[in-house]
């Protein structure tokens, strides 16, 4: 009898610890738009649980429910940052109950050097819902009071300025050689596996700034300080921090988030999606709390996709060719 | 209202409760091979979204200090870390287990876990800030030293062959190398497969080396899995005790090694534990016995193991930087609660923060009662179960829980392929656990080299910045300490030898 308990308490316990893997066998219904969505729907984030891909979602779920009365069930397939779980992502079904995350520039970039297993214009991007504006921060005792204070101490000496930043070729690298570009000067670029792993390195002093986003310095507000923002305007939560633009720098961007279906979704369920996402994004307290965290909301809806993702790409791609990614 | 009135809410009705349920969840979740305390903890968060912030937090935190608790059983029960901070727990818990003393070992578990969480906790409560501070000097290059020195680990832990454990060391290197490296974003052998960019995941592999040559083994061997133990025996606990007693020097050093290590953001529970286990190794009388079923042996790791809990949120707290994986999963529950980490925990959200810590106090007490009565079963079940139930039963946890760690199937590819290779590498004398250290140590010592390669450039001096600071120094000195200990005992033995021949 001990062995027929111990086995019901094992397959307890893993379908507690696995409520992932029954959602992944769930039937796969027919889409009908009409009643769409009618039960839970589940959401890939293919990064690791956590980070701002993972905060954003969470934030999410809940207005989801109240909007349709079904759940957000979110899933993480981390890996090669990010490609694992865009490369299977069209090979999932497509009845509209499965969503993934997708990130800019990462979708944009990755495709263009190596073979990561996706292409940019297979993912069906159906709504974009925020951005981490690029902001450059400094330790709040750093002798840099102002950007220029930046620039004109990497004039002085080419490469002396490090300025840490999250992984390479991704939304940092690319903000870095841009703004060197603008702003014509010199840095050193080090790159540290994830947002967390770069700031430590500012906050420790190992390096002199670091390319993050507001939503860092939201997080550290009592220990850095940013020199500029990225974005088209002040910031509520900063109000005191220029933009790139105000200083001279013709620079907008960062950490673009939104979600894609399988490509074999019918047109009139991810209008749905992307409708009922837009909804979310109406929502006053959602817009508060995102906006506390440090995001700044846009709204890029289905049928505005192609143009968008057209002008980030056209922006990539002149960097990406300065980087060498492309040759 | 002061710190003690704050940690006396968390003994509310509900808390305790909430606390209750999460050791007890966390147990089970990490006593099973691939689910590991970032995955229970990531499970319950969205749970967790409708209780007060002080409940949610009681709940997350109780269910992670379970899980790196139960992590333990599988080592011990089936030489399978079940979490990575267990895998020295394998060393000494499952010799011990083959020879019928599983529940002793589940007994010192629970024990040492209690003493490690309990410490780890007194530190959050009392240095957090100091320590935190301390955190922050540890740079890339100090980061590259402390993996180096991880590595010379090696020699201490390997059993026979120092040069086979550089080979199995060699290998995990190797191993931690395919995918899409962080710095400079280059292909490595991938061999243009899709699923290999993402890298080989340190879990899956840690599956693999670990428990496929039990299961080849128990279908190999006709003798019995465990040791039966004799009859009417109770969980030991008086046994357990003494044992307790005579290395509490050890459980001591352990736990504020596993505090230490973990206010380092990175570097975790599995280095931890791996460096308390080669100190008491070091300093014990009976270290001939160590990897052959000695007590303080699982009493290093697993104290260790559970002070990195209280240990790595002080990062956390203080920084708003994740000391551990699952501390990254709890900061982001944090987060959308709205809540900030930092210097405000300790002063606007001091309630929060020490109904939390009080909580976290709770739930290490309660590990006690509830592990050893969980322990109990466990052991009697797995010892008493038939073998031709426990291998699929095993074969098939360990494939359901590699898959569920990215939901993956290509992960179970790699884990069972490690495993063979870690079957036939074994008996060459090539045992797993250089392997894992080469691979969890890998990035760490790769990333923390070339960071500071840039930034030695960059300040004009490569060597200043390797050899120019006084923390460096002080791991270098640790780096020749640990390989030039063992060559040193060596030599003495030898020359002992030689005099006692002359005479």
């Amino acid at each position: 009898m001990r062995q027929t308990r111990f086995t019901t308490w094992k397959l307890g316990a893993l379908m507690g610890g696995l409520l992932s893997a029954a959602a992944i066998a769930g039937p796969a219904m027919a889409a009908d738009a009409g009643s769409f969505p009618d039960h839970n729907i589940q959401y890939i984030i293919p990064f690791g649980p956590g980070g701002e891909s993972d905060i954003s979602a969470r934030l999410q779920q809940k207005y989801f429910q109240d909007i349709t009365g079904q759940q957000l069930i979110i899933q993480y397939m981390a890996g090669g940052g990010g490609a694992v779980g865009w490369s299977q992502l069209n090979e999932m079904d497509g009845d509209g109950y499965t969503i993934m995350g997708t990130n800019l520039p990462h979708i944009i970039l990755k495709p263009m050097g190596k073979d990561p297993g996706f292409k940019t214009e297979d993912l069906k991007n159906f709504f974009y819902f925020h951005y981490s504006p690029d902001a450059l921060i400094v330790k709040k005792d750093s002798p840099y009071k102002t950007l220029d204070d930046l620039i004109a101490a990497a004039k002085k000496a080419p490469g002396s300025v490090t300025v840490s930043g999250s992984g390479t070729q991704s939304a940092n690298d690319i903000a870095n050689r841009r703004f060197e570009s603008m702003a014509d000067v010199k840095t050193t670029y080090i790159p540290f596996k994830g947002t967390g792993a770069a700031v430590t390195a500012l906050l420790g002093g190992q390096v002199q700034a670091e390319w993050g986003y507001t939503t860092t310095a939201a997080n550290h507000k009592d220990k850095v300080r940013m020199l500029a923002v990225a974005a088209d305007e002040r910031h509520p939560l900063f109000p005191d921090v220029p933009t790139f633009k105000e200083l001279g720098y013709d620079m907008t961007g960062g950490a673009y988030r939104g979600m894609a279906v399988p490509k074999s979704t019918p047109d009139d369920v991810t209008k749905k999606l992307s409708e009922i996402f837009g909804k979310i994004n109406q929502n006053p307290e959602f817009r508060q709390k995102m906006e506390d965290l440090g995001f700044v909301l846009i709204d890029v809806p289905y049928d505005q996709m192609d143009d968008f993702m057209a002008k980030r790409r056209a922006e990539y791609e002149k960097v990406a060719r300065e980087m060498g990614i492309i040759k | 209202m002061d710190t003690l009135s704050f940690m006396a809410a968390a003994l509310s009705p509900v808390n305790l409760m909430l606390a209750i349920v999460g050791v007890a969840a966390g147990i089970l979740i990490g006593a099973l091979p691939g689910l590991s305390a970032t995955m229970a903890v990531a499970v319950l968060v969205p749970v967790t979204f409708g209780m007060p912030p002080e409940a949610a937090l009681i709940m997350l935190g109780a269910i992670y200090t379970g899980a790196i608790y139960g992590g333990s059983y599988a080592a011990i029960l089936v030489n399978t870390p079940g979490t990575p901070s267990a895998i020295a727990t394998t060393f000494d818990g499952f010799p011990m287990a083959k020879r019928g003393d599983g529940d002793l070992a589940v007994t010192l578990s629970t024990l040492s876990s209690m003493i490690g969480g309990l410490v780890g906790a007194v530190a959050l409560l009392t240095l957090a800030p100091l320590l935190a501070q301390i955190a922050l000097k540890f740079g890339p290059v100090e980061y590259f030293w402390l993996a180096i020195f991880g590595l010379t680990l090696i020699s201490a832990l390997s059993e026979g062959s120092t040069l086979k454990g550089f080979i199995g060391a060699g290998l995990g290197l190797l191993l931690s190398t395919v995918g899409v490296s962080v710095i400079g974003a280059d292909i490595r052998y991938a061999f243009g497969s899709q699923f290999l960019l993402g890298g080989v995941e340190t879990i899956s592999a840690l599956i693999g080396l670990y428990c496929i040559p039990v299961l080849i083994d128990l279908v190999a061997t006709p003798s019995a899995h465990l040791e039966p133990p004799e009859e009417g025996r109770g969980i030991r606990f008086r046994e357990g005790l003494s044992l307790m007693w005579r290395g509490k020097f050890n459980a001591l050093r352990s736990a504020i090694i596993g505090t230490a290590v973990a206010i380092l953001p990175g570097a975790g529970g599995s280095i931890a534990s791996l460096v308390s286990y080669s100190e008491a190794r070091r300093t014990s009388p009976r270290s001939d016995q160590f990897g052959k079923g000695e007590p303080d042996g699982v009493i290093a790791t697993e104290t260790a193991n559970n002070a990195t809990v209280g240990g790595g949120f002080i990062p956390t707290f203080v920084l708003g930087i994740p000391g551990t994986p699952p501390d990254a999963v709890i900061l982001g529950a944090l987060l959308v609660q709205g809540f900030r980490t930092g210097p405000e925990m300790f002063t606007t959200n001091v309630g929060v923060t020490y109904t939390f810590i009080g909580g976290l106090f709770i739930a290490t007490l309660l590990m006690l009662p509830i592990g050893l009565l969980i322990g109990r079963y466990a052991f009697k079940s797995i010892v008493s179960i038939p073998k031709a139930l426990l291998v699929p039963s095993i074969a098939f946890m360990t494939i359901i829980g590699t898959y569920a760690i990215r939901n993956n199937p290509f992960d179970v590819v790699v884990m069972v392929v490690l495993g063979v290779v870690g079957w036939v590498l074994s008996r060459y004398g090539v045992k797993p656990s250089p392997i894992v250290l080469g691979l969890i140590l890998g990035p760490i010592a790769e990333q923390g080299f070339v960071q500071g390669y840039l930034m030695g450039n960059a300040s004009g001096s490569v060597a200043g910045a390797f050899f120019g600071r006084p923390l460096s120094l002080a791991i270098i000195a640790l780096v020749l300490l640990s390989v030039l200990f063992p060559l040193w005992r060596a030599w003495r033995t030898r020359s002992h030898k030689e005099t006692a021949n002359g005479h």
